[in-house]
């Protein structure tokens, strides 16, 4: 434990340390923000579940900031580990590979907590966003999210061989999913075949949980269930495909 | 004296290459055991097999009473490595490096002491990647004796590092023996082979082809002294009929005289008797790099 601790510590200064991840994470959804916060007159319509553009798209980048930790910030973390010899200098110590995977779940949900305060009081500020219906089960929806992404994450960084493969993929993995997840255009507004293929992402599950009690619809069960079993796969698959070198 | 590390028929195949062929060994507690060959003879392999990195795909192996293979995770609780191709995050800081190594362990000794010792104190704020590979050098032969282990592995320790640091470093490794941790190390350096191991294996081609102290080894394998001294005198062949000289070799005015025994003073003797008195007459130790040529056929660096 006083490991997993001293880890997490130790990982949250490297990421305070690496300004260009640091500026990945926390201003581009913030730029998504006030680019499309730009774009819409902010008055209810239908086609944003009948509530007001920017009440519906704040917990969307919160949920960018959860999917931009995990489809670029932990595969490209591992693969330069990988790369690096770090994760070889680490095998060879007593250090357990549970303890290296939780210090990463544990920053990424520092991470993600600080990015998605971060981007509710800006949009609290500049486009007067109101707060949510039921708070308690917002951060019941945060909470789960960001760890199935840091296990997707964990996962993509157990299977890139490379940082250069793991920036490619990790980025077209998040641009995909931000286009057709709810963050970008809203699934009301899209093609049948594009809502269903967003439907298969993650990240679609992930903004729906946070989305449903920020509105003040029920607890979305489906989505919660869906990236448990997310978590379930892509923790095992870690634990199985996982390389040291 | 108990055993520390027991390897029997060692055998380790990447594809079609043969990294170790059939290398048997122990390593007794408190002695500082060394691998010394040539890149790529198997040294690095065998060692990693044994800090439970590799499988090796025959032999049995034995570390502090642990199956390398089946106790790893136990086993690297209790021995140190240092390892060639690794590395640190590039912005962690030295002290951090040492603070976590030595948290991973109940027992283990103040890390400031540690990075006193390896003279990394005034680099204790600096990033990993700011560090010269001396620097790097020292920081991971610290972190393996981080966690007070009763074995640690070095592999090319001293390799980056300057003469001076290569000194300071042999004595810290000394040190630590003579603490009682078992020391097992990697080198393809003769005089840091011949000076620090209490005994040696030299590996080539995978194989372990001879296995006893530095003494030891001079003594069977490079059993030839060589006298050497200058002369202008032309006709020197009379040499070949003094006792025990087996062979006599001239480059200008540099003679060579290989021979056994006392062969020294009958060169002597015998240049005295016809005048001849040269200031510089001199015999030669052999070193490890004639048992090396003599046992391998080649030298390390070919």
């Amino acid at each position: 434990m006083r490991t997993l601790l001293k880890m997490t510590w130790i990982e949250l200064k490297l990421f305070v340390r690496e300004p260009v991840t640091m500026v990945f994470t926390f201003a581009l959804p913030l730029i998504f923000l006030f680019v499309l916060g730009g774009v819409f007159q902010n008055i209810p319509s239908e086609e944003f579940r009948d509530a007001k553009p920017m009440d519906y798209y704040t917990p969307a980048y919160v949920g960018l900031v959860i999917a931009s930790i995990g489809l670029v910030g932990l595969p490209v973390h591992f693969a330069k580990y990988r790369e690096r010899g770090v994760l070889r200098r680490f095998r060879a110590s007593p250090l357990h590979l549970w303890c290296i995977f939780g210090a990463q779940v544990l920053v990424s949900l520092i991470i993600a907590t600080l990015g998605g305060i971060l981007l509710v009081v800006v949009s609290m500020i500049a486009f007067d966003v109101k707060f949510p219906e039921s708070v308690a089960l917002v951060i019941a929806a945060f909470l789960p999210s960001v760890i199935a992404f840091a296990a997707i994450g964990i996962l993509l960084g157990s299977l890139l061989p490379t940082t250069r493969a793991a920036q490619g993929l990790g980025l077209i993995l998040f641009i995909v999913m931000l286009m057709l997840s709810g963050s970008g255009p809203p699934p009301e507004l899209m093609s049948d075949a594009m809502e269903k293929t967003g439907q298969v992402m993650p990240l679609y599950y992930v903004i729906r949980l946070m989305q449903d009690p920020w509105l003040g619809y029920a607890w979305n069960w489906d989505a919660f269930m869906i990236l448990a079993g997310v978590t379930v796969v892509a923790s095992l698959a870690s634990l199985r495909l996982f390389r040291w070198e | 004296m108990r055993k520390i590390i027991e390897a029997e028929h060692l055998r380790k195949v990447y594809g079609a290459t043969v990294a170790v062929d059939d290398i048997s060994f122990e390593v007794a507690e408190g002695e500082i055991f060394g691998l010394l060959g040539p890149n790529g003879a198997g040294k690095t392999t065998t060692v990693e097999c044994l800090q439970g990195l590799r499988r090796p795909d025959a032999g049995r192996l034995r570390v502090l009473g642990l199956n390398p293979q089946s106790d790893g995770r136990e086993l690297r609780r209790q021995i140190g490595s240092q390892l060639q191709d690794s590395a640190l995050p590039d912005r962690m800081r030295v002290w951090e490096a040492l603070d976590l190594f030595s948290s991973l362990m109940p027992n283990s000794p103040d890390w400031r002491v540690t990075m006193e010792q390896w003279g990394l104190t005034e680099k204790r704020k600096s990033s990993f990647s700011r560090l010269s590979g001396g620097q790097r050098q020292r920081l991971f032969v610290a972190l393996a004796l981080a966690n007070n282990p009763k074995v640690v592995f070095l592999d090319e320790m001293t390799s980056g590092l300057d003469p001076a640091a290569r000194h300071t470093a042999w004595d810290l490794i000394r040190a630590i023996r003579d603490r009682g941790t078992t020391v097992v190390m990697v080198t393809h350096f003769m005089d840091e082979a011949e000076r620090l191991c209490d005994r040696l294996g030299i590996v080539d081609g995978g194989r372990l082809t001879a296995l006893d102290t530095p003494q030891g080894l001079i003594a069977t394998y490079a059993g030839q002294v060589r006298v050497v001294f200058s002369t202008e005198h032309a006709d020197l062949s009379w040499l070949q009929g003094v006792p025990n000289v087996s062979r006599v070799s001239r480059h200008g005015p540099r003679v060579e005289i290989e021979g056994t025994g006392p062969v020294l003073a009958r060169v002597a003797a015998a240049l005295v008797e016809r005048g001849i008195l040269p200031t510089d007459l001199r015999q030669e130790q052999p070193s490890l790099e004639d048992v090396f040529l003599s046992i391998t056929g080649h030298t390390i660096q070919d």
